[in-house]
């Protein structure tokens, strides 16, 4: 071994004080996944379940047209539902639950940085809410496919031979579509932006209740960028709008996340295919919202007095 | 304080760099028809505050699903006032599903304009009322359309509106005939296209081009109303009796191995107004030659053959 080669030893001290290390965002995550599972955040899908069993049985007892249409609308939506709540809540709560168990000390404590600290939870996070959206897609398909089944019998038994043959190949092929899976892609991705901003407020919140207000405040506000942005259209002062008013708009376009970019379930469910340029578009949007949100979550967090 | 402000400093550069993206982004939304939802003063009327906000908040189809429902209990309840309300919020809410325009145009011109014919006593009111909800049919086909112009079904639904309400058939050929150019469509919309065409009067000529050609297509083609329209035009238009369609159908009669599509064919010809004695020969014969029982075989018109 010549005098330029490190021991073994000092490559494995030089890894520990990597200024930001894999291994460690993982252990942090990990435990983050675990203390979450053991906090029942899955008990959730009993009430998501018991959501599709209503809508199957309230669609039965109803005759009208596109039953199979608004499973899916209710299926999705309650999808995009929860996935937003289980963000917010499981955000909000892990950081002061950490200072509450003096767990958050004892890690810092160690060769971790607070930027590792705030990756791993947030991985932790996504991970969770991964497996969610992987339990809701399924039971989700489920229905589906029991639907799918109905309303191929129901045309078999309503509609001339012809139009039968094109509306049954019409169904399946619009029913378990790519545009479906990528619109689930979706659900997960602005569930991971709701969990970045919630994990950046809570960085400087005094208080998981504040925390868990102000993200439903930005995310519902966030449905209304879209709104916003219409009423400044055009230079400043140049539209209808009062310039303090169109200031105002501007100021919250610019800090508020457009969260109708991300909204997408609600077109798919009526038959609309979006481009996979569209998908990857949005996706470049939210991994740019969620790659900030750490990082300004980090700039308030490597400050702060603990 | 320092990270506070660095933190609001990146926060503030990326929410400039990100608005031409999201601008970019909503636009090429709404060139893939995506969106379409513009929030009102009527909707927050007609959703509720609640679900506006849910609407607003992701759920916007399912909250149109509950309007939907609603609207349907309003039908059970012969409510077509408030039918016609709820119609058009759903379809503000989701002006991208078919079905709803479809439905809703449904009910208000087929189900409000028979309720109108039934419980309107008075005969000038009642046409009024009829005209009117066919007026609300149609206006939901239209503003349908507008939101889906690629739908072949809302055109269809409009062809089906001209012809069995208006009574317009020069417009029901042309929505049949847009339909017939949008993906999708159905065979018929085409053929239904041609078929009206030949009801409307000073487009005889343009018509029978249009049926002939249908006609020479193929022997699929060859179908009851089809012969029933080219026949009516053969004397409308005085077309010379060696041009006659039955020319051709028994030609294909003569045709070895096609006896079974020629005499669907010649019975096809014969009850939609042939009267040619050639025809009503050969369909006999081949009666006798194929062995059809007397109950299936095609009963011929009361006047004379003509020679």
């Amino acid at each position: 071994m010549t005098a330029d080669t490190p021991t073994p030893a000092a490559v494995a001290h030089a890894s520990a004080h990597k200024l930001v290390s894999a291994r460690r965002i993982w252990a942090i995550a990990s435990n983050t996944f675990r203390d979450l599972v053991r906090q029942k955040v899955f008990y959730f899908m009993l009430v998501f379940a018991l959501i599709l069993i209503g809508t199957s049985l309230a669609m039965s007892a109803m005759t009208f047209k596109g039953q199979l249409e608004t499973v899916m609308d209710v299926c999705l939506g309650a999808m995009s539902v929860f996935t937003m709540l289980l963000a917010v809540l499981a955000t909000a709560m892990l950081l002061p639950k950490d200072m509450e168990d003096r767990t958050l000390y004892t890690i810092l404590a160690k060769p971790v940085s607070r930027f590792e600290y705030l990756a791993g939870k947030l991985k932790g996070v996504t991970m969770i809410l991964f497996v969610a959206t992987l339990l809701m897609t399924a039971a989700f398909c489920i229905v589906l496919h029991f639907w799918q089944g109905r309303e191929i019998e129901n045309i078999l038994l309503t509609e001339p031979a012809e139009r039968a043959k094109a509306a049954i190949a019409a169904l399946k092929t619009g029913t378990f579509t790519p545009t479906l899976f990528g619109a689930i892609g979706v659900i997960f991705l602005r569930s991971v932006v709701c969990a970045a901003l919630t994990m950046m407020l809570s960085c400087f919140a005094t208080s998981w209740l504040f925390t868990v207000i102000v993200s439903m405040m930005m995310l519902l506000a966030g449905h209304l960028v879209p709104i916003a942005r219409s009423a400044w259209q055009g230079p400043l002062g140049t539209s209808d709008v009062p310039l303090h008013l169109a200031l105002l708009l501007r100021v919250i376009t610019v800090f508020v996340p457009d969260m109708q970019l991300f909204n997408v379930v609600d077109d798919i469910a009526g038959g609309v295919t979006v481009a996979n340029e569209i998908f990857l578009r949005i996706a470049g949007l939210g991994i740019g919202y969620i790659v900030v949100y750490l990082l300004v979550g980090w700039l308030f967090f490597a400050w702060r007095e603990l | 304080m320092k990270g506070r402000v660095l933190g609001i400093l990146v926060l503030l550069a990326w929410g400039v760099a990100k608005l031409g993206f999201e601008g970019r982004l909503e636009q090429r939304m709404q060139d893939a028809r995506l969106g379409g939802f513009k929030p009102t003063a009527s909707l927050r009327q007609q959703a509720g505050q609640a679900g506006f906000i849910a609407a607003l908040g992701g759920l916007r189809a399912a909250v149109a699903d509950m309007l939907w429902i609603r609207a349907h209990m309003a039908w059970q309840d012969v409510q077509y006032g408030r039918m016609k309300l709820l119609f058009d919020t759903c379809t503000a809410m989701q002006p991208r599903r078919v079905n709803f325009w479809d439905t809703a145009a449904w009910h208000m011109a087929w189900n409000g304009s028979v309720n109108a014919e039934t419980h309107e006593t008075d005969p000038v009111v009642k046409k009024a009322k009829m005209r009117e909800f066919y007026e609300l049919g149609k206006d939901f086909l239209l503003r349908g359309i507008e939101s889906n112009p690629d739908s072949w079904e809302l055109y269809d639904r409009l062809g089906m509106l001209y012809r069995d309400k208006y009574r317009d058939m020069e417009k029901a050929s042309k929505a049949y005939d847009e339909a017939s150019q949008r993906p999708g469509h159905l065979e018929y919309t085409r053929r239904f296209a041609a078929y009206y065409l030949a009801d409307v009067p000073g487009r005889e000529r343009e018509a029978y081009g249009r049926l002939m050609a249908l006609f020479q297509e193929s022997d699929h083609e060859w179908l009851p109303t089809l012969f029933r329209q080219l026949q009516k035009l053969e004397v409308k238009l005085a077309i010379p009796d060696g041009d006659r369609i039955w020319h051709t159908v028994m030609k294909h009669a003569h045709t070895p191995g096609k006896e079974d599509s020629a005499y669907t064919a010649l019975s096809d010809l014969i009850k939609t107004g042939s009267k040619e004695r050639e025809v009503l020969e050969m369909a006999r014969t081949l009666e006798q030659k194929m062995d059809i029982p007397a109950e299936r075989r095609v009963k011929f018109p009361p006047q004379a053959m003509r020679p």
